[in-house]
């Protein structure tokens, strides 16, 4: 019983750590202008208010960012899909010659920081023409997702047995047509799953998006160049802006992250 | 797996994918190889005198560094405890694992402002220490550095342990657990079946954790942007300086070089490190 004990206290406890500051920052985008400059803050909703948080989606650049943020983000699952599903299928089903290369490729572009590519990219960018525009942010972060979209959805199709898809075609079905009526519908969930990681990491990035645009910028972006000369009642707002997507995307992936991160990053 | 069923099916499929790669990262790379190494006059190493020269060069890697000195340790700490705290079963396991991980989605930079809010003069720790009659204290300024970096990484502890800690559930699951059981039917103590059992077993998991986690907190930026500003320079921070503030991309990019260089000798390190079978007694 004592043990018991122990274990909810601990577990309470790292809790605590993880929901307060989330609780807090909610507190605080809530929370009226006057409320905000009073010292000390109340820790407890006495002062819920819209006043702040409308402030900031009212501000200049903010409905933009969001806009430009969901387009960034929403094209860059489609891209990553539409180029990586093929590799990851073929990945799970063919040995082919020179696999174990590609699967190290991978893993290599995996490794290389966002920051490397960025700055180059701009002046490539620039020079196509591609600069400041959600095309040019949209390539980088399909860039950033498409290896781990390829090693995902391998593991995905590695879950399909082969035995559906070799009965559709023994039935007369092409590979094609056995792949869209057998494997696809099985292999829905987890590549949808793939969507959203691919979706939030977009949705994430800032510093690549920052560096690649100067006026269709994302809104982490955004929130970022205005930080130095924005009042903290705007900043509290702008990171509950940014925070809001994360526990919607966390409450529907909770059954794939295991699965996602734990097995499929080797 | 194995089939070969049409042996040429597989390279129309990866290919695709091996040309955008290449165009996106092979491409930028050897272009921000020859930006960092070039001048008006063709090589020249000025961009990396001048990133050397810089007074806040040094300090940058220094604070990198020490960052991922004092956070990895503390990190895998937590990170191990929390999972074995739900490999014990608790009552609400479910709703712990949910609160646990909502910060893998959480950016960088909205975590460096969740936390500012928390750490900022008038924020939330100062205000409970008034509610408590104690005397605030200004967490963030850049008279307390060491303060400022403490707060840095408590951010990015919230932030970035959720991933290390699903790393390890994972690993944890595909452990039987009558090893576990057999080795206390024999009296073993807990530590003893933490050190002797369980960690061996999850090594392969600590190690990816390990690579991904040290390469990305090479990356930390954001978060030290929201809190601090430029008051606590890291490497990447820099780059972003030089890039837009500054406006001298070639510096910018020989900095990021220096950060890849880093990656890659911290992945080939740690890859050295955890294969040799030999590395641990």
């Amino acid at each position: 019983m004592k043990r018991t004990w122990g274990l909810q206290l601990a577990c309470l406890a790292v809790t605590a750590f993880f929901g307060v500051p989330l609780y807090l920052i909610a507190l605080a985008a809530f929370a009226s202008r006057e409320s905000l400059d009073r010292f000390p803050l109340s820790l407890l909703p006495t002062d819920v208010s819209a006043e702040t948080i409308t402030t900031f989606l009212g501000s200049t650049g903010v409905v933009g960012g969001y806009l430009n943020s969901l387009m960034v983000g929403l094209s860059t699952v489609v891209l990553a899909l539409l180029v990586g599903v093929p590799a990851g299928y073929a990945l799970a089903r063919y040995a082919f010659r020179g696999r174990d290369p590609y699967q190290l490729f991978l893993l290599l572009t995996r490794a290389l920081p966002i920051v490397v590519l960025s700055v180059p990219l701009a002046r490539i960018f620039l020079q196509t023409g591609l600069y400041d525009t959600t095309y040019a942010v949209t390539l980088l972060h399909t860039a950033l997702a498409l290896p781990t979209t390829v090693l995902i959805t391998s593991a995905v199709f590695v879950g399909v047995p082969r035995e559906h898809e070799e009965a559709a075609q023994v039935f007369g079905a092409s590979p094609v047509r056995a792949f869209a009526r057998v494997v696809l519908p099985q292999a829905l969930p987890g590549i949808a799953a793939v969507a959203m990681f691919t979706f939030v990491l977009s949705w994430n990035e800032v510093l690549g998006a920052t560096i690649l645009t100067l006026n269709q910028r994302t809104l982490p972006a955004h929130v970022l160049t205005t930080l130095s000369d924005s009042p903290l009642a705007y900043r509290f707002a702008g990171g509950l802006a940014l925070v809001g997507p994360a526990i919607v995307f966390v409450a529907v992936m909770r059954r794939y992250l295991l699965n996602m991160w734990g097995t499929t990053l080797r | 797996m194995p089939g070969g069923v049409r042996p040429r099916g597989p390279l129309w499929l990866i290919t695709p994918s091996l040309i955008f790669l290449t165009a996106l990262f092979a491409w930028p790379l050897v272009a921000g190889i020859g930006q960092a190494l070039t001048g008006p006059g063709g090589f020249t190493l000025a961009n990396v005198r001048r990133m050397l020269d810089d007074p806040y060069f040094w300090p940058a890697a220094r604070n990198t560094a020490l960052l991922i000195v004092v956070l990895i340790p503390l990190q895998f700490a937590l990170a191990i405890a929390m999972a074995l705290l739900l490999r014990a079963r608790p009552r609400f396991a479910g709703v712990y694992f949910y609160i646990w991980v909502i910060p893998l989605a959480i950016s960088d930079l909205a975590a460096g402002l969740v936390w500012l809010a928390v750490f900022t003069d008038r924020g939330y720790l100062n205000s409970a220490l008034a509610h408590l009659q104690i005397d605030g204290y200004a967490w963030l300024s850049y008279q307390h550095p060491v303060t400022m970096f403490l707060a840095v990484v408590v951010a990015e502890l919230w932030r970035s342990t959720s991933l290390v800690f699903v790393i390890v559930v994972a690993g944890m699951q595909s452990i039987p657990r009558d090893y576990d059981e057999a080795a206390a039917v024999f009296g073993a103590s807990y530590w003893q079946r933490l050190r002797k059992v369980i960690l061996p077993q999850l090594r392969p998991s600590l190690q990816v954790a390990l690579i991904l986690r040290t390469i990305l907190a090479l990356e930390t930026f954001a978060v030290a942007q929201a809190l601090t500003g430029r008051n606590l320079p890291l490497l990447v921070g820099e780059t972003y300086q030089w890039y837009s503030v500054l406006q001298n991309p070639n510096v910018a990019t020989a900095i990021a070089l220096v950060i890849l260089a880093l990656s890659m000798l911290a992945a080939f390190g740690y890859l050295r490190a955890l294969r040799e079978p030999g590395g641990q007694p």
